[in-house]
């Protein structure tokens, strides 16, 4: 599946996507990010507050206990600050 | 011209002139456009630059959605959304918002509904240059209370 990063998770993070194989005993949001804060400790410190987080799959904003899919994008973000 | 996310600056007149005189009836009696501009200050400091960064493909589907909810909502003729990316300096052209109806009423709150949604739902981010150092934005809660209104 893969992951994007957006605004400072990406700076923290080092990388704007990646792909990682599904792991089928993810059921939702917060395994995987439970899994990607072993990666590094800029995935720890990106992923640290999710509080201070959006998460968007497939385009759409869910929650931490949505389920995921094989083959969803995932990205993770910061609170939006256009217009 | 409905949604565009782009790098260019735009020019005003042409989204007006579209949202005038649109390709089929029937025609407007108010249009209602609003721009949004790089301020020159940010919390007493001049700002020298600003990068908008944005997630290409969800940017898109959501001001599409946004336009979409505008247009069930209010007997609009028209409705355009068009938001730049990028570096952009002071005083530059961020973001147009623009609603065409019958009556002036509809156009006015149908421009408003689609800035508060786009300010919270749209996947931007601005880092702000004040010559030392960018610095990311951080999200107004009164965006989020702005949005409940609706």
């Amino acid at each position: 599946m893969k992951i994007r990063y957006f605004a400072w998770l990406r700076e923290h993070i080092g990388v704007s996507s990646e792909t990682l194989p599904f792991d089928p005993s993810w059921v939702s949001v917060a395994d995987l990010v439970a899994e990607l804060k072993t990666k590094s400790d800029g995935h720890a410190k990106a992923l640290s507050d999710m509080t201070l987080v959006r998460v968007a799959v497939n385009y759409d904003y869910v929650d931490l206990d949505h389920t995921l899919s094989d083959g969803d994008e995932v990205a993770f973000f910061p609170p939006v600050t256009g217009g | 011209m409905t949604v565009i996310v782009t790098e260019d600056d735009f020019d005003l007149a042409e989204i007006y002139a579209k949202l005038r005189t649109p390709k089929s009836p029937p025609s407007p009696g108010a249009v209602t456009v609003f721009v949004g501009l790089v301020r020159e200050m940010n919390n007493n400091r001049p700002i020298t630059s600003m990068t908008l960064e944005h997630y290409p493909g969800m940017t898109e589907t959501r001001l599409e959605a946004i336009r979409d909810q505008a247009m069930q909502r209010w007997p609009l003729t028209g409705a355009t959304i068009v938001h730049r990316v990028g570096k952009l300096g002071p005083n530059d052209q961020i973001v147009a918002v623009g609603a065409a109806s019958a009556h002036r009423q509809a156009s006015f709150d149908a421009a408003n509904f689609m800035m508060d949604f786009l300010k919270t739902e749209a996947p931007f981010w601005k880092s702000e240059d004040t010559g030392d150092g960018a610095e990311w934005v951080s999200a107004r809660d009164s965006d989020d209370t702005a949005k409940r209104r609706w």
